[in-house]
């Protein structure tokens, strides 16, 4: 019996431990394959240069054409879905009606379950024709349609969030405020938001994380042109495009190319890395703060 | 009265939750048969002690005890007792009534099917046993199949005490069991005490010092994490020996 | 106007501006899925269904791609859940507060954030290469498993918690070790917390396309899998390579391929909401 005991619990600590084991995976994964990548092509080209064609004849390897597309997507989206979600946070938290809330939040919800691939052709085939016929030298393949489609997406994620940030400020300030003959408008942002301020970064850190490492969406309605600029009528590439291009592609294994992916893979890592980390940090302290 | 045997027995425990000392020192002994009463107020440690004899405690992160704590004259902190032979022979019922989200026969039968038994009759007849004995049976004898969810809070708490029963202990502890009744449970309750500790050695913690007085033969009270008195209930309820007790028990602090 | 009559005039505007936030994500929700339902209802019969790919968007149908993603939906399951459920009983109700356990812990909502693309990699890396099993559907379950491993754990422990302390303590007080405890008390309790988490999980894989196009899943496989290690597409990667195509006709086709990886995903999703209203009606303790 007691043995039994003994035997179970190890085979739940190893469950528990194989986590751990996926991360030392991933990382060692990307190292490996990355140091080959930077054995041949020094860690300063791939930093400095300005262009990103490993496939072709003449190859540049500059990854900041990759790292370009990518903020650029995830600037737009970003630039949707905080507006939108946090006006419907603020919304849902302060004006409406709690049966309301209780039929329009998990309405909301549905919008986070639908497939990326789904979104991605809901880009290419309805966003792009729609915003051609305003916008004349909009291309087939784009920035903003992606990363509209894309801050859609993330919309329930930084409402949801940043609800749960509003309504864990101490009811007693939001009582002051009206006290004092606030609207609820201005007990909104002159007291909630602040008092929640850094719950809302957490969301936007983690709406960030989630919109760079985004794939298929990009891969669909962005392009596959790697390319340094700001422009988002034009088409680009994203980090994660240039991995499924090449995944779908015949590189053979153990090739500088196959290692390209590895290279893009371990800079989207630390990129994701860094800012779950920076929202983990965040979150830690905001605890501390009301307890 | 003849002499009644010790059946359970402190001897210089201590016991610590992390750097917090919460029991100091204690030395009781409990008679065979008889009901103790343990009271004290909020904190003093009386539920942490009760908790000591069936070793309850062992799953809180950072607790650990000093001293003796004998069951039969023996050590049930000592290495080579296991635990759920300890629990079979200490039945513990608990302030809430907290039955299994199960049916009313599998609650009974619980701590008898945990131990490998399977034969239907012997639950059967167990089950049966048990709720006779925490007078349940004729409540509930049309509906042992049903979730024992749907009894009221005082049937609950019999119930509790006869799954306590089934597995044929030898101590029970009750740490405040009729604490969340309304008054026709709680006397039920106390009834039901006074029945059983022709069998067992009952101890109860209660928060009712009427109660104290009702249904114990001794009575310890505990202030602050120190056993400040110990004697006869009668006794310590009509001349307590410490200013503390009686200051306790007239109610000026509680 | 006075500055109270501007205030209360801007505190309106506000109002009516978070009902048009509000509702302007679910309008174009709807537009898309009438759009797409407009553009794939037609497409989807019995032949769509049952037709093997082609390059012939009018002959074309999903069969691969919905008995991969079949397939996969099983093989996810059965791989995950034992894995999952197990590391978040671990979690809560064995391991000790300390610093080792909050490791495991910041490691895990780590893994969370990684992009699904990076198990692509991995996946690549350890399944195919190293452990030889080709982009076959037993690579592909395995990295979506590692992929929703998180998730799955985060929810199961989110269960288990809900649980209350006082069940444990009445079945350790009658002698019952801590496994009889997890097992005959905490799991049946739970279940429910645990089962609406792991179908969640799974909407989640049954959605994924990037890991298994890096794990080398085929667009194009001219027959259905007979067994874990066959080469396998999946409907969204199926609806990937036709909406890469410039003809029209393929777009259809994706669209009607989308009808049917939503109809999954929702009933999944449906499944997960009836069982999570269901726990939460039953009786409290």
């Amino acid at each position: 019996m007691r043995v039994s005991e003994k035997i179970i619990e190890g085979l739940l600590w190893l469950s528990a431990v194989i986590t751990i084991l996926i991360t030392i995976g991933i990382i060692w994964v990307l190292l490996s394959e990355s140091i080959a990548f930077f054995s041949e092509v020094s860690i300063v080209r791939f930093l400095t240069e300005k262009e990103w064609t490993p496939l072709f004849a003449d190859k540049k390897f500059g990854i900041m054409p990759l790292v370009a597309g990518t903020l650029l997507t995830t600037f737009i989206a970003i630039a949707v879905a905080l507006p939108l979600g946090l006006t419907i946070a603020i919304y849902l938290n302060e004006y409406a009606h709690a049966r309301f809330k209780q039929v329009i939040k998990p309405m909301l919800e549905v919008l986070a379950t639908i497939p990326t691939v789904v979104y991605g052709f809901f880009a290419l085939t309805v966003v792009t024709p729609f915003l051609q016929g305003f916008i004349p030298g909009l291309a087939g393949f784009n920035a903003l349609s992606a990363g509209i489609v894309m801050g859609i997406m993330i919309i329930p994620m930084i409402s949801s969030l940043s609800e749960d940030a509003i309504s864990a400020v101490p009811r007693s300030l939001r009582e002051a405020a009206y006290g004092m003959g606030s609207t609820r408008l201005q007990t909104a942002f002159g007291v909630m938001v602040p008092a929640a301020s850094s719950g809302i970064v957490v969301s936007v850190i983690l709406g960030i994380s989630r919109a760079v490492g985004e794939t298929m969406i990009v891969a669909i309605a962005a392009g596959q042109q790697p390319r340094l600029t700001l422009n988002p009528l034009v088409p680009i590439e994203t980090i994660t495009t240039y991995i499924v291009q090449v995944s779908l592609g015949d590189v053979p294994h153990g090739s500088l190319e196959y290692r390209t992916i590895f290279a893009a893979g371990i800079t989207l890592f630390i990129f994701t890395f860094a800012l779950n980390n920076i929202s983990f940090w965040i979150k830690k302290k905001y605890q501390e703060k009301y307890d | 009265m003849n002499k009644k045997t010790t059946k359970l027995e402190a001897k210089e425990l201590n016991a610590y939750y992390g750097d917090f000392h919460a029991l100091k020192n204690i030395n009781i002994a409990m008679e065979e048969k008889n009901v103790t009463a343990f009271i004290g107020p909020s904190g003093c440690g009386k539920s942490t002690f009760l908790r000591t004899f069936n070793r309850m405690n062992d799953y809180i992160d950072g607790f650990r005890t000093e001293g003796d704590i004998l069951l039969d004259g023996r050590d049930i902190y000592a290495k080579d007792v296991r635990v759920d032979e300890l629990r079979k022979e200490v039945g513990m019922v608990f302030q809430k009534p907290n039955p299994f989200p199960k049916s009313i026969f599998e609650n009974v039968v619980y701590g008898l099917r945990i131990q490998g038994i399977k034969k239907k009759a012997v639950l059967e007849e167990a089950a049966e046993k048990s709720l006779r004995r925490s007078a349940l049976w004729e409540e509930v004898k049309d509906k042992m199949d049903k979730s024992a969810l749907a009894l009221s809070g005082g049937q609950q708490q019999r119930l509790c005490i006869a799954r306590a029963l089934a597995i044929s202990p030898s101590v029970l502890l009750m740490d405040e069991p009729a604490s969340a009744l309304d008054p026709l449970s709680t006397a039920k309750i106390e009834e039901l005490i006074y029945e059983l500790k022709n069998e067992y050695t009952i101890v109860i913690v209660t928060h009712n010092m009427q109660q104290a007085g009702r249904v114990s033969d001794h009575t310890a009270f505990f202030y602050m994490g120190e056993l400040v008195e110990f004697s006869k209930t009668k006794t310590m309820f009509t001349s307590p020996q410490d200013n503390r007790t009686q200051n306790y028990i007239t109610g000026r602090f509680g | 106007m006075t500055n109270s009559e501007k205030n209360r005039l801007k505190d309106k505007a506000f109002q009516v501006f978070g009902v048009f936030c509000t509702f302007i994500g679910l309008i174009v929700l709807a537009v898309f899925l009438f759009d797409i339902a407009i553009e794939g209802f037609s497409r989807i019969d019995w032949d769509f269904l049952t037709s093997l790919p082609s390059r012939r968007a009018s002959r074309a149908g999903i069969l691969t791609a919905w008995v991969g993603t079949l397939w996969i939906l099983v093989l996810t399951a059965i791989i995950a859940f034992p894995l999952g459920v197990s590391a978040g009983i671990y979690l809560e109700e064995y391991s000790k507060k300390n610093r080792w356990t909050n490791f495991l812990e910041i490691n895990i909502s780590n893994l969370a954030g990684v992009p699904s693309i990076i198990y692509g990699l991995l996946g690549l890396e350890i399944f195919v290469r190293q452990m030889r099993l080709g982009g076959s559907l037993l690579a592909g379950a395995l990295t979506l498993s590692l992929l929703i491993l998180p998730i799955i754990i985060v929810t199961t422990r989110e269960a288990i918690k809900a649980v209350p302390r006082s069940i444990r303590d009445g079945s350790f007080a009658l002698g019952a070790s801590k496994w009889q405890t997890v097992w005959n008390q905490v799991l049946p309790a739970s279940f429910g917390g645990i089962l609406t988490g792991i179908i969640l999980s799974l909407s989640r894989a049954v959605g994924e396309a990037a890991p298994l196009i890096v794990i080398g899943a085929l667009a194009y496989v001219p027959f259905t899998p007979d067994s874990p290690l066959d080469e396998f597409t999946v409907l969204p990667i199926q609806i990937f390579n036709w909406t890469s195509r410039p003809q029209a006709e393929f777009l259809t086709n994706a669209a009607g391929a989308i009808i049917v990886l939503l109809a999954i995903t929702f009933l999944l999703n449906g499944i997960a909401v009836y069982l999570r209203n269901r726990q939460q009606r039953k009786v409290k303790w």
